[in-house]
């Protein structure tokens, strides 16, 4: 069995209007110092198997294609074992 | 003259889109998400709502919903496609028009009557309009942001395919106040506001938002 993890985040020159709503309230809070915050989201995917070859190709593919919009998103893929 | 109107699960204003073309004198045609019939239709519009939940991201699962399998490859081959609010978010998610949707920048959901001007009349969807006219439909979107880089947006100002632009106040804090564009050949176009909710005194705030829908007809008559 495979587990892939992937981590989308809106690329650094798009405005994350949630990830500033969020370092608002982290400084309401008294976290003093915050610089900046993004918010991104993170897939949990289990598989049945190995992930190699093809299947591993056709994963990344639609992280790229479905789980991340390359438009305003950046994406990492790894794979837990 | 036929319309195609589609339907995925999440679709809130088929109806209304449908009732539009009613008025403007076409024959409104249902298309179903999961089935890639267009039906032999003149024009299609993919209405607003909240496709598939807007899980995800806006229009990303619809994006790859069987319908759409038959229409970006009737799109590029130059059937006429409105895409309102949700639609635009799938048109972009399609990668038939440039760019993406994400949250206004206010983080609020915002439903108002928008001012727009009228900025490109020669797309198969504003031919009714005169250039720089001024309409006011309903807005009503919590992703309503449209992003691009600067090449890009460049492109989209110097091919003249900014066909709206939000005047008075940017809702949503879209690049240089974008509310809507079109493909290169202009038979493509996105539009966040919704001119379906503009075409009877009775409900809307004008019946501006009809020129979209009697553009396409003509336009297609034309063609």
């Amino acid at each position: 069995m495979a587990r892939v993890v992937v981590d989308v985040f809106l690329k650094p020159e798009i405005l994350d209007p949630q990830g500033r709503a969020v370092q608002g309230a982290l400084g309401r809070l008294g976290m003093e110092g915050v610089r900046d915050v993004r918010q991104g989201k993170q897939f949990v995917i289990d598989l049945e198997g190995d992930l190699a070859g093809d299947r591993a190709k056709l994963m990344e593919k639609l992280a790229g294609e479905l789980l991340s919009n390359p438009v305003i998103e950046d994406f990492t893929m790894r794979v837990e074992a | 003259m036929r319309v195609g109107v589609v339907t995925f699960p999440g679709t809130l204003d088929d109806q209304d889109a449908a009732r539009a073309v009613s008025i403007a004198g076409g024959e409104p045609v249902a298309l179903w998400h999961g089935d890639d019939d267009l039906k032999g239709v003149d024009a299609v519009v993919l209405p607003g709502g909240f496709s598939y939940g807007d899980y995800l991201r806006c229009g990303a699962i619809s994006r790859f919903a069987p319908v759409m399998t038959s229409l970006v490859p009737a799109a590029e081959g130059g059937l006429p496609v409105l895409g309102i609010c949700n639609g635009f978010q799938i048109l972009c998610e399609s990668h038939l028009l440039p760019g993406a949707l994400t949250r206004n920048d206010s983080l609020h959901f915002i439903c108002r009557d928008q001012r727009l001007r009228i900025e490109r009349t020669d797309t198969m969807w504003t031919s009714d309009f005169t250039d720089g006219q001024e309409i006011v439909i309903p807005l009503k979107n919590g992703e309503g942001c449209y992003v691009a880089d600067d090449a890009v947006l460049d492109e989209l100002e110097g091919e003249g395919r900014i066909i709206a632009r939000y005047l008075e106040v940017n809702p949503n804090g879209s690049r240089r106040d974008i509310a809507g564009i079109s493909n290169a050949r202009g038979n493509v176009v996105g539009l966040m506001p919704h001119p379906e909710h503009a075409v009877e005194a009775l409900t809307g705030p004008s019946v501006d938002g009809l020129g979209f829908f009697t553009s396409v007809l003509t336009s297609v008559v034309n063609a």
